[in-house]
């Protein structure tokens, strides 16, 4: 099976931050820094702390994810889910400490609301799925 | 063309997704080729088949005494919409916390 074009399907994206993973750790799980980079918010680095992130694109228009802690490793991972239009996902942050800083890898994976318990199996299945599945998208009609 | 909402759902069960990865792999089967393998009844696997249907990701043909179920090509695209959308919102926001870090050094 021909790899190349799966990987794009998935939302796997890979960075590589000229900063330390305590830095970086700070950046995505201090209400204040994640609002600054990501959305207004009343996160706390508790293990099954439900918070919201919360958007106003424009004036009227509010934009609201539910989100729940599933799983925090000081400087190395944070997982939470993310439910929004009625879909529930899971984002994950990974941080790896490199010679030059951190190289972090985030991860959204997609499944039912009754998953969380097993979700790390879950999203190792999810996206060994994707990589599997992606190529019948292109398949003609 | 089935909802992002539906395919979550509906793919979200381990056993779905094996049945219809193998569908997707492996072309038309009969129920009986699919619970050959698959650790579970028969009749589970029919139960599975009948969600995977009403989502409209596999089309069954009756033939004599068995069904044939086979994957219909391009029902995925709506994941394909969702993960590429999630894929440049994430992009954006990475842009916006190499920012952040470089300004927190001032």
């Amino acid at each position: 099976m021909n790899s190349a074009p799966l990987d794009r399907r998935a939302v796997v994206l890979d960075r590589d931050l000229a900063h330390r993973p305590e830095k970086v750790w700070r950046a995505i799980t201090q209400p204040h820094l994640i609002a600054e980079w990501l959305m207004a918010n009343d996160f706390a680095p508790e293990l099954g702390r439900d918070f919201r992130l919360r958007n106003t694109p424009q004036p009227g228009m509010e934009i609201v994810i539910d989100c729940r802690v599933l799983a925090i490793e000081p400087h190395h991972t944070l997982s939470y889910s993310w439910s929004a239009y009625g879909l529930e996902s899971i984002v994950t942050f990974t941080l790896t400490p490199t010679a030059s800083g951190t190289h972090l890898r985030l991860e959204q994976a997609g499944f039912g609301p009754d998953q969380d318990a097993a979700f790390k199996g879950a999203r190792a299945g999810w996206t060994q799925f994707l990589r599997t599945l992606t190529t019948i998208l292109d398949r003609p009609e | 063309m089935p909802t992002t909402e539906t395919l979550f759902k509906t793919l979200a069960d381990p056993t779905r997704r094996v049945l219809y990865e193998r569908l997707c792999r492996d072309g038309e089967l009969t129920v009986a080729a699919l619970t050959a393998g698959a650790g579970i009844s028969q009749p589970a696997v029919s139960k599975h088949l009948g969600v995977l249907k009403q989502a409209g990701l596999v089309h069954d043909r009756p033939a004599g005494r068995q069904t044939h179920y086979s994957a219909i090509p391009g029902a995925l695209s709506p994941l394909a919409d969702w993960t590429r959308t999630m894929a440049s919102f994430w992009d954006n926001r990475l842009d916006a916390l190499d920012s952040l870090l470089t300004r927190m050094d001032q």
